[in-house]
């Protein structure tokens, strides 16, 4: 599925939209792991909480954990929040 | 352990250039030296926005450099350099706590805020310290790191970090880890809040290091429990591993093992600047040899230069009296804040010292010190400055 980057985020994948797979959002998560390493750390924490700053959508509607279960149509778009100056 | 007072010859430079390392809110920087350190070049920025807490090179190789860096958006990792900042790679793991058991409230590790090379003799180990507070380490150069000793999931280490109210405004801070340069077995940590810890079996038990350490007056608080102390930074004098200095929330104070009783020695510092402070720095040879850099701890605790004039304060007889370093510095209405891994000296035979101020000034103290001028001006706000000679 289509899963959109953030600027912060581009450094690892080099690129502002990427291609992963998974029946869930933490299985997208760890493919895209798999393709740039470190990216995930950086977005969900030891606790697999996605972290503060952090916003994912799911064809528009935020997700809230990483159990959603995802369709290989869908979109995922991962978004930097608001985070000070 | 018997204390070996002495002014000893140790390891100098020689001709090596002097690095300045550069830590700030919005990136990292290089200060490269001349030989006279009259003229500095900057490398930089290096990871340009982003929150880096400490730089470090690794003096066991001269090339080797840690960053410990977020963003605002992103959680914290290391960046790792072979090549002295030419190119940087993301350590594969970087410090994270264990994940919690199901039902259980696990901690996240916001940002890595210290990081300290191992002894000489144990190369690729690194530790590093953690808000909230943690300690980690690595034995492969920064690569992967693991959580370390029983520290991060102690009850009774948990009880006195505390929470994030009872760290400092960016959070709890678990800081100055030192290892004895001869026993890899023997650390000192220390804790924004939590107090002073010794280990002298490998981090397996901890014993707290606390008599002595004053806590704030006023409110019936017990100097007995190490939540109550917070140290801002502990030095070891790198020739006399048998003494210890601590900038403290309360004070200044000395340590000579094998006695576990700190000593204030600010209590002779003038009244009117006070012992409190954030920066510790010790002598590269002489232990007797100590600098701070005082702030104001009154009433709402500004944390700044005291009145408006900035100025570091020098012992040499350990404390027993101190003098005003102040010459080059601005004169009034500077209200610096110094953070406690924003003073630094070189190892040269004219030790200079280094200060980076919450205004993004790098200044240099020459002559230990005694003129001090400013070499940086317009960075965003410092964090840390390191020093290596190359």
């Amino acid at each position: 599925m289509k899963v959109l980057i953030p600027s912060a985020l581009r450094s690892y994948t080099e690129r502002g939209e990427t291609e992963a797979s998974g029946a869930t959002l933490a299985a997208v998560l760890v493919d895209l792991e798999r393709h740039y390493p470190g990216i995930r750390f950086r977005m969900i924490d030891e606790q697999d909480r996605i972290r503060r700053h952090i916003r994912i959508f799911v064809n528009g509607e935020q997700a809230r954990d990483l159990t959603q279960p995802l369709d290989a149509k869908d979109e995922v778009i991962i978004v930097q929040a608001l985070s000070g100056g | 352990m018997e204390r070996k007072s002495r002014k000893s010859a140790a390891r100098r430079p020689g001709a090596g250039r002097t690095l300045l390392l550069v830590a700030t809110r919005k990136g990292a920087w290089l200060y490269h030296g001349d030989a006279a350190r009259k003229t500095w070049r900057a490398d930089g920025p290096h990871f340009l926005g982003h929150n880096v807490s400490h730089l470090v090179l690794d003096p066991r190789d001269g090339k080797t450099l840690l960053a410990a860096a977020k963003t605002g958006h992103l959680g914290p990792t290391i960046f790792r350099s072979t090549d002295l900042g030419k190119s940087w790679k993301e350590a594969a793991r970087p410090p994270a706590f264990a994940k919690a058991a199901e039902g259980k409230e696990g901690r996240s590790v916001d940002h890595t805020f210290w990081l300290a090379p191992g002894r000489a003799q144990d190369r690729d180990v690194w530790y590093a310290g953690t808000s909230p507070q943690g300690l980690f380490r690595s034995a492969d150069g920064g690569v992967t790191w693991e959580p370390f000793s029983i520290i991060n999931d102690d009850p009774q280490f948990r009880e006195w970090m505390g929470t994030q109210q009872d760290g400092t405004p960016d959070g709890p801070k678990l800081h100055s880890i030192i290892v004895d340069p001869r026993d890899s077995r023997h650390f000192y940590i220390a804790m924004s809040g939590g107090g002073v810890h010794e280990s002298t079996d490998g981090g397996r038990t901890w014993k707290t290091l606390i008599k002595g350490m004053d806590v704030v007056e006023g409110f019936g608080f017990d100097p007995a429990k190490p939540t109550f102390h917070d140290p801002h930074c502990v030095r070891l004098c790198p020739t006399n591993p048998d003494r210890l200095y601590q900038q403290n929330h309360c004070g200044i104070y000395r340590l000579d093992r094998p006695s576990d009783t700190w000593v204030r020695i600010g209590k002779s510092m003038p009244k009117q600047v006070g012992d409190i402070g954030f920066p510790m720095v010790v002598h590269p040879r002489d232990p007797d040899t100590a600098w701070v850099f005082p702030m104001d701890g009154t009433q709402v605790w500004p944390r700044t230069s005291p009145g408006g004039k900035p100025a570091a304060y020098v012992t040499r007889n350990g404390g027993t009296t101190w003098q005003r370093l102040d010459a080059g510095l601005p004169r009034s209405q500077a209200w610096w804040t110094v953070k406690r891994q924003c003073m630094a000296a070189d190892a040269c035979d004219s030790v200079a010292l280094y200060v980076g101020n919450s205004g993004g000034e790098l200044w240099m103290g020459r002559e230990e010190g005694k003129r001090w001028s400013c070499i940086a001006q317009h960075l965003p706000e410092i964090y840390a400055v390191e020093t290596a000679q190359l």
